[in-house]
């Protein structure tokens, strides 16, 4: 965190001058390291082990905070019997389909009530269907069906209960076989496991921090899940100091998905409708993505004002708000998918927009050919970057290159207004200082003006298929008429939502309705303009200094920015109080419940409007919650409401389920739907690893999705040519691809060359000294680099077996004031189940003495060679089957591959070579 | 009124904003590009287009001077009692293993580095400024905020204050040939402002202010790190009876000032003219009374 994340950093330093414990957990000893309290080393891709050994111990010692695990969590919540768990199944869990390398998920479902009747979904006045009819529920194509409540266990005895299961689960996750897995001293790992669950409890809270480091594995979203099951063991979710933190790795990265950037998203966390789930009309696509109890209810709401803002007073009811303009997703265009479809002729054009593929792209050589092969391409950046010379990459020479490039200079941060979405979800408003140079202009100035010009041309046409670019809202004032800006005061407000009739903005996202008189471009931002019409993202007014919890005027700075939702600064805050609304304790209390007959004054309070539930739940107590921060609960819902179990939205949860998001109010343990790998987290070793996996006899995630093909395949696994485990990262003096630090001098000296870190044994191995020339291998490529030989890597003792590491920042790439190799071309494009993400922390490589011999790749690639199978086939066919189960060593066809490039091989075999001499 | 700087490494992640924010303030140039192998730092030293510089200093635990906790081979680590409760005190995390030799290498899994120093380093704007001294020119001056400023139109070059520097802060330029320092940032103090480093820093590692604040601060700051037993913690320039005397930008360090490339007890040139003077003369009255009775045995 001290390395990517220094200014952050700051608070954790504050903290611990004020006590707390910084333990951090790295296969490097780094500047985190050096200023934490406690470090321990590991093996890359095991987090899901070491802190499954954590929640071992806090299970086994009866550790968890009780109260809040009994009624804050599903721990009671009785599984279908046939469910089994992967220690049965050797690794895997019920359901695996090994033909189709998918999970069916029916035996991972809860027990559940018997519902006396169907309660479906059944909207007010959504879409064409509903219009039709002026009362009354139209029964056709309604489904959302309304599951009843989970059968519980609260002695938590039951074997079926999911506190049994996962009692059971992370049995086999002991501190020796932390050791054996992780690499991580035993005695090491227990000092940590005791800080935490001592750091824990009524009166304390412990964090968690993590960053690409834990996320970009074949088993990411389980490592984030792991962590998840052991806040909430120790009940350290929505309280203060508490919380599982995604530092995210860019400004407003955090923003680009709330907004959002991904292929498969809408604005606030909406789904994009599919083709493949037949959503054709609004009502289909919400029956499909709704859900009967939560907050999530209310999402009809959301997509109509999300449709109201793009299409105005072209979306009616009697056209589905214009439903049928939004594009149906068809396939998978997750990320790396693009650069296969690229390569294979199936997508002509690109912008890339702020994002440097020639460096910070996972085997970034292929993704660079993958752009050879465009029709047309526009980069937008601050430099003419690797990424806009793809054309004569390597050599290539441009005439045989047919992709016509428009490079288009960008405005830097301090050159144009806008907001920034941070790690905590908020926002915090920037303003422009300078113009700047020559033709750069904004991402809006793009956009809007792209938009503009396109919405020009076709404003003649007469075909329904035009439509939806000649119906889009498209108007924005210009702010600045030197540089034809579009003024984002414009923009924010509709962001932030506005009733249609009078264009006044709405409190926040409760005031949204599903009849088309709101109109949100994104539900979660709703409230970052006020109703006066300010912009409260550019709140500057912290709390006093010294003012702290309990104090009254402690407001945890929410005159400071905006954090969504309703400028909310701790999710699910309920949590923070007990079922029956008190502070868990007093030195950690955040929101609580007030009853009226307490104070004289309950109602009121200026957090009231925007933030208030916009369910029909009767409150049955009067009174209200209060506190520190904006309460994340209906503020008129008192603790002792009951559910009802054939209620709908926020009814069917009680006046204790905090987690108002989940369909059954509480945090989830287990999880029986949402994930593709598995209810619980499981570990499974990285793609390529040195060893088996001690824990299961299923080596990989057995739903991973790796992608083999031509430029891109897997090492053979254990190869001993490729004997090392390698781990990217960044340094505090550069930052990520080096497009913003590659090209400013005074960044560039202060870490000027590509390097890696090795230990003293690992230099000793290789024959190695500080600052000599090495080069990486693998079947991707070669990587030549200096070694930082430091005492700061140790090698660690894995199943008996002596594992080395390497540290290997990313930066460079061959543009900029320093240049180096670029390290991304080592990597593998594979994608985890869940949400695609590469495994760029976790590889292998070899490494040997002296400088890269061979040239650049070839600009021509020819077809294979004796190292890698040819299985025919069409080059760059999608190759989705080809998964690793069960790996035998003696299997070397375990790496399929369409073909192999000549340079791939050859540089395989010269690594042999070199190992050998 | 004297201003200057505290700097306490006990706060410092080694994140260079000081560095970059200094070099940009003051519009100074980069100064080449190559990867020096010494840690994370590849600027070196300061120097004259260097005014602040972060010291990167790896201690190796087994180059520490510390007790050892442990003699623990490696193929055994101590195995923690039934409930997980490990009996050994803290200190027992770091298993040293002595081989044959007597050299020193640890059980496999445990990095071995015992601290990871970081140090912004800056002019020390001395009470007794060598450089100050030295200059023949009286371009080397004490500003009105006590800080020792070369004014670039007096300086000429002529290079007298860089050895009469105990830190090696002041350098000449190579292009202009005239001597370059931090100024503690003149134009921002004279517009109200704090240094650029200072400012910069994320982790006030580096602060700013009036020095006798500062100085009662870092006091306490050392006192509050005992009484945590952190116990190796020590102000350098501050109470200290050197011949530079107190510095306006002072230390809390962690390790012996030779480790950070300090000297233990700076010394100023000029101080030893004197005897060296003395010695000089000495010498020649010895040599003249040598050569004067070899001339005369050669006369003989």
């Amino acid at each position: 965190m001290a390395e990517c994340h220094p200014v952050a950093y700051r608070f954790v330093m504050e903290a611990k001058e004020r006590g707390a414990k910084i333990i951090h957990v790295d296969p490097r000893f780094t500047r985190t390291s050096a200023t934490a309290n406690i470090y321990a080393p590991t093996r890359t891709g095991t987090d899901i082990v070491f802190l499954g050994g954590i929640i071992n111990y806090i299970l086994q010692n009866e550790l968890y905070f009780k109260e809040y695990v009994l009624s804050y969590t599903n721990a009671s919540f009785l599984v279908n019997e046939d469910f089994k768990g992967p220690d049965q199944l050797g690794g895997l869990f019920s359901g695996y389909d090994a033909k189709d390398q998918k999970y069916d998920r029916n035996t991972w479902q809860y027990d559940v009530q018997e519902l006396q009747q169907n309660t479906r979904f059944a909207q007010g006045s959504i879409g064409r269907n509903r219009s039709d009819e002026a009362e009354g529920h139209s029964q056709q194509e309604q489904s959302g069906t309304r599951v009843g409540p989970p059968l519980r266990d609260e002695s938590l005895q039951d074997p079926q209960s999911v506190f049994q299961i996962l009692k059971k689960h992370f049995s086999r996750y002991t501190p020796e076989m932390v050791e054996d897995v992780c690499g991580t001293p035993k005695e090491l790992f227990m000092e940590i496991a005791r800080t935490v669950a001592e750091n824990s409890g009524r009166d304390k809270t412990t964090a968690f921090c993590y960053a690409v480091g834990f996320t970009q594995h074949s088993t990411g979203v389980q490592m984030i899940r792991t962590a998840a099951i052991l806040q909430l063991l120790l009940g350290n979710i929505g309280r203060p100091g508490g919380g599982i933190l995604a530092l995210r790795g860019h400004a407003t990265i955090q923003g680009s998905t709330d907004v959002p950037t991904l292929y498969n998203l809408l604005p606030g966390y909406l789904q994009i409708p599919s083709e493949n789930t037949d959503d054709y009309d609004l009502v289909k696509y919400i029956e499909h993505n709704w859900t009967a109890t939560g907050w999530w209810h209310n999402m009809p709401k959301y997509i109509v004002s999300l449709l109201k803002a793009w299409y105005g007073p072209h979306a009616r009811p009697e056209n589905d708000y214009c439903f049928h303009y939004l594009p149906k997703i068809n396939g998978d265009f997750s990320y790396n998918q693009m650069f296969y479809k690229m390569m294979e002729g199936r997508i002509k054009g690109m912008f890339i927009m702020g994002e440097n593929i020639g460096v910070g792209g996972i085997n970034a050589r292929f993704q660079m050919e993958a752009l050879q092969k465009l029709d047309w391409c526009v980069v937008r950046d601050l430099y003419e970057v690797e990424a806009g010379e793809f054309w004569k990459y390597e050599g290539r020479d441009p005439k045989t290159i047919g992709t016509e490039t428009f490079l288009m200079p960008a405005a830097i941060v301090a050159e144009k207004d806008g907001s920034f979405t941070n790690t905590q979800r908020m926002l915090q408003w920037h303003d422009k200082a300078v113009d700047p140079p020559g033709d750069a202009r904004s991402e809006t100035w793009f956009m809007y003006h792209l938009g503009r010009r396109l919405q020009e041309l076709y404003r003649d046409s007469t075909l329904d298929r035009d439509k939806p670019i000649q119906h889009l809202q498209w108007e924005l004032p210009i702010k600045e008429e030197h540089l034809q800006e579009p003024d984002l005061a414009a923009v924010t407000l509709e962001i932030s939502g506005y009733r249609v009739a009078d264009r006044k903005p709405v409190a926040g996202f409760a005031e949204l309705k599903e009849d088309g008189s709101t109109a949100c471009g994104c539900w979660i931002y709703s409230g970052m303009i006020a109703p006066d019409g300010s912009n409260r993202a550019a709140n500057r007014q912290a709390d006093p200094i010294g003012v702290g919890y309990g104090d009254p005027e402690f407001t945890n700075h929410s005159q400071w920015g905006y954090a969504w939702p309703a400028n909310r600064r701790i999710l699910y805050n309920r949590a923070s109080a007990d079922p029956e609304g008190k502070p868990w304790s007093e030195r950690k209390k955040l929101v609580w419940w007030q009853p009226e007959d307490q104070d004289g004054h309950p109602s009121g309070g200026e957090q009231a409007a925007g933030e208030q539930a916009g369910d029909n739940t009767t409150p049955d107590h009067n009174g209200k919650w209060v506190g520190n921060d904006v309460p994340d609960f209906p503020l008129n819902k008192s603790p002792f409401t009951p559910d009802d179990p054939q209620g709908m939205g926020m009814a069917a949860h009680s006046g204790s389920a905090p987690f108002i998001m989940m369909a059954d109010g509480v945090g989830q343990l287990y999880v029986p739907n949402g994930l593709a790998d598995g209810p619980l987290p499981s570990h499974y070793e990285p793609l390529e690893s040195p060893t088996h996996n001690p824990v299961y006899r299923q080596q990989n995630n057995p739903v991973e999705i790796t992608n083999n093909r031509k430029g891109n395949s897997l090492n053979p696994p254990f190869d001993p040519a490729f004997p090392y485990v390698v781990t990217t990262y960044r340094l505090t003096e550069h930052h990520t691809s080096g497009a913003m630090s590659r090209w400013v001098p005074w960044l560039s000296e202060l870490q000027p060359e590509q390097f890696a870190e090795i230990s003293p044994e690992l230099a000793a191995e290789v024959g190695l000294e500080n600052g000599d020339w090495a080069t990486m291998t693998n079947v991707r490529g070669e990587v030549e680099l200096r070694v930082l030989v430091t005492t700061r890597m140790t090698p660690l003792l894995i199943a008996g077996q002596k594992v080395h590491q390497i540290g290997l920042p990313y930066h460079f790439g061959f543009k900029g004031i320093v240049t180096g190799d670029t390290p991304n071309n080592l990597i593998a494009m594979t994608e985890e189940p869940n949400v695609r993400i590469h495994e760029a922390k976790s590889f292998t490589a070899g490494l040997r003495k002296g400088r890269r011999t061979i040239a650049p790749p070839p600009t021509d690639p020819t077809s294979s060679d004796n190292m890698v199978q040819n299985r025919g086939g069409e080059a760059g066919q999608l190759n989705h089957e080809v998964k690793l189960g069960v790996v035998d060593v003696t299997k070397h066809e375990n790496t399929p591959v369409d073909g192999g490039m000549t340079y791939t091989a050859r540089e395989a075999s010269g690594q042999g070579q070199a190992r050998s001499d | 009124m004297a201003n200057g700087f505290f700097t306490d490494t006990t706060l410092c992640i080694g994140c260079k904003a000081c560095e970059v924010a200094c070099k940009q303030w003051n519009q100074l140039p980069a100064d080449g590009y190559a990867l020096t192998g010494m840690s994370y730092d590849n600027t070196g030293s300061l120097g004259a287009t260097t005014w602040r510089h972060v010291a990167f200093i790896e201690v190796p635990e087994s180059k520490k001077r510390l007790p050892m906790a442990s003699t623990a081979p490696v193929t055994q680590p101590p195995v923690p009692s039934a409930n997980g409760d490990n009996n050994t005190g803290p200190g027992a995390l770091k298993f040293l293993n002595i081989d044959g030799d007597g050299g020193a290498s640890l059980q496999i899994g445990f990095p071995d580095i015992g601290q990871w120093l970081m140090m912004s380093d800056v002019c020390k704007h001395c009470t007794n400024a060598g450089c100050l001294q030295a200059c023949p020119t009286g371009a080397i001056i004490r500003n009105e905020f006590g800080a020792v400023y070369v004014q670039p139109d007096i300086c000429n070059g002529c290079g007298y204050c860089v050895p009469s520097c105990p830190f090696g802060v002041v350098a000449l330029q190579h292009d202009d040939g005239r001597a370059y320092k931090c100024t503690l940032c003149y134009d921002r103090q004279k517009d109200g402002l704090e240094p650029a480093c200072a400012k910069a820093c994320p982790t006030d590692s580096i602060i700013f202010g009036n020095l006798d604040d500062l100085k009662m601060r870092a006091r306490q700051r050392v006192a509050d790190l005992h009484s945590r037993g952190e116990t190796d913690a020590y102000l350098y320039g501050v109470d200290e009876n050197t011949e530079v005397g107190d510095l306006n930008a002072f230390f809390l360090l962690k390790a012996e000032p030779e480790a950070y490339g300090l000297p233990q007890a700076p010394t100023l040139p000029q101080n030893r003219v004197g005897r060296g003077y003395l010695a000089g003369l000495a010498m020649a009255a010895v040599l003249s009374v040598f050569s004067a009775i070899s001339l005369r045995r050669s006369q003989h």
